[in-house]
């Protein structure tokens, strides 16, 4: 039975009412911005790379709760990692949020609180969004990336 | 047709709609969302569509389907008078003169995408001006823009207040020598507001500018009569008035399509076809290039049988009541702030809740049977004019009822609970 509560965790209203990391990084080495057209989610992801390691990660940016949680929840993922554990961690997370089998949340710690996603497909972009948004900063594309 | 007998059964001129009965017409309306009623309010998105039309196109498919205009045979001639008498029916619908001014498109859509391609083409220049609204759909604002992209010309937009009424003293200054078409939104489908067209058009006339208006949310809430209104051009879509997908219509001022280019090349509207040149055949094949959506032409032709059946005087009282109790029930939400507040509008209220976003709203309100639509309604300029990133819009046809808005009410109060606001 679906339920909507699964979808709107308490760690994910958290993250949405008290963002972590939202703010913007005057010195970033990378930026990139992201949206979601659909529903007019914004994310702009600011890194501070040191020796392939993401040493700083912010967000700025507004929309739903699922965005800006996982935006939230992203940063404090990925803060301390190189990119290709960010990398991975991406893969894991979009599996188990938008993957052809139940995925398991072994290894994503937090980040299992949108397991429920999953049932919500119409939803699965604005999960994805601040992931997407980081992988462009990673690759350090310039130009806005959109999950349209 | 057995239109006729239903027809007299829904409702008098005076009498109020039987909202039962009405209900029943509309079969999709039973269907249970995870074993809740279903309380569709997303009709100005897409309209339901009743038994009457779902029954005249299987009709058409099972016994009359085959191509029009072009066979000498029984099947032909059959689809062919279909097809014709949908277009009649249109006609009387919207009080045209002529059944030539009615051309079949896709939709609302491909009805300015045929004016801005066609009457622009080679009539605009650089200095020449375009007028639209602050209110328009994206599909009355990008055609035109590419149309200024290609031609030099300027789009000029006529801005509203803090109630999402338009100016018309600030629309009448943008009036003048350099204005070379008009094109406005009828009743907006993010605000509901209903636009004074009939006076826009005039005062347009007094320049001698053609009009565009964009009907698509007006037809499905009140009667449309082009010749009373003035305008040059009147585009709708079938399916947000009750009809199928994939068909819509362009009105056109005889004259006006007359002295129009082709907007697409093929067959059915030439008249002879050689290597070295083609001549084309008047309107409305002109502007048919191809086989059309002949199933879809028929099936508006139903519903039109079928909307005046039912009647506009009970259809709008019925409408209004639903808008005003709306308001009134979404003002017992103090977190609720409505946007658009126009005196005269179509039963459409966009709305922003504190603490959860429009996206989120949808999701949990669907838990509770009730699709309404979120997001930016295909009219990012109205967002940023409210300054909001997002609306929820809940938008009402004669087939909702009062108890669907104390649903709709109630499932934004638990959406308050979910997000532990309350």
């Amino acid at each position: 039975m679906l339920d909507v509560r699964d979808l709107y965790q308490q760690t994910i209203l958290d993250h949405n009412r008290s963002p972590r990391n939202r703010r913007e990084i005057d010195d970033a080495d990378r930026v990139a911005s992201g949206n979601n057209p659909l529903c007019g989610d914004k994310v702009t992801v600011y890194l501070k790379i040191k020796d392939d390691v993401i040493t700083d990660v912010s967000f700025s940016g507004s929309g739903c709760a699922i965005s800006q949680a996982s935006a939230s929840l992203m940063t404090t993922s990925v803060m301390g990692k190189s990119s290709a554990e960010a990398e991975q961690l991406f893969a894991r997370f979009h599996a188990m949020v938008a993957g052809e089998h139940q995925g398991d949340c072994e290894g994503l710690g937090k980040l299992a609180v949108f397991s429920g996603v999953r049932q919500f497909p119409a939803r699965v972009k604005c999960a994805n969004l601040a992931w997407h948004t980081l992988r462009a900063a990673l690759e350090a594309e310039t130009k806005p990336i959109s999950t349209e | 047709m057995t239109v006729v007998s239903q027809k007299a059964s829904r409702s008098s001129p005076d009498s109020s709609l039987d909202i039962q009965r009405v209900r029943e017409d509309f079969p999709i309306l039973n269907t249970l969302v995870r074993g809740k009623p279903l309380v569709y309010l997303d009709n100005a998105a897409t309209s339901q569509k009743p038994r009457h039309v779902i029954d005249r196109l299987s009709r058409f498919l099972l016994e009359e389907n085959s191509n029009i205009h072009r066979g000498v045979y029984y099947l032909s001639e059959r689809a062919t008078a279909a097809y014709e008498l949908a277009r009649e029916k249109v006609r009387s619908f919207l009080n045209a003169p002529d059944p030539r001014e009615i051309v079949f498109v896709r939709g609302t859509t491909e009805a300015i995408n045929l004016v801005a391609c066609s009457f622009g083409r080679g009539r605009l220049g650089p200095g020449d001006e375009i007028v639209i609204s602050a209110m328009e759909h994206h599909s009355n604002i990008v055609p035109w823009q590419l149309l200024c992209e290609s031609s030099g010309a300027t789009l000029r937009v006529a801005p509203m207040d803090g109630t999402g009424t338009l100016l018309l003293d600030e629309y009448k200054k943008l009036l003048g020598a350099k204005t070379k078409l008009v094109a406005l939104v009828h009743v907006s489908n993010s605000l509901g507001t209903v636009n004074p067209v009939k006076e826009m058009v005039a005062l347009a006339k007094e320049w001698e500018v053609p009009v565009l208006l964009d009907g698509a949310q007006a037809a499905p809430h009140q009667p449309i009569d082009v010749q009373d209104l003035g305008c040059d051009f009147y585009a709708l879509s079938g399916h947000k008035m009750f009809g199928p997908t994939g068909i819509g219509v362009l009105y056109g001022r005889l004259e006006m399509l007359g002295g129009m280019p082709p907007y697409q090349g093929g067959g059915e509207m030439i008249r002879s076809v050689t290597f070295e040149r083609s001549t084309y055949a008047p309107p409305p094949a002109k502007f048919e290039a191809g086989t059309p959506d002949i199933a879809g032409a028929i099936g508006l032709g139903a519903t039109v049988d079928y909307l005046e059946g039912i009647g506009w005087g009970s259809i709008q009282r019925h409408e209004q009541r639903l808008l005003s109790y709306a308001l009134d029930q979404l003002s017992t939400v103090p977190e609720i702030r409505i946007i658009g507040s126009a005196t005269s509008r179509a039963s459409v209220v966009s709305f922003v809740m504190d603490g959860i976003h429009a996206h989120d709203l949808g999701t949990i309100v669907d838990q509770e049977g009730v699709a309404i639509r979120t997001g930016h309604h295909c009219t990012q300029p109205v967002m940023d004019f409210f300054g909001v990133p997002a609306t929820a819009r809940a938008s009402f046809a004669f087939y909702n009822t009062l108890e669907e808005v104390d649903v709709l009410v109630n499932a934004l109060k638990e959406a308050r609970r979910v997000f532990g606001l309350c």
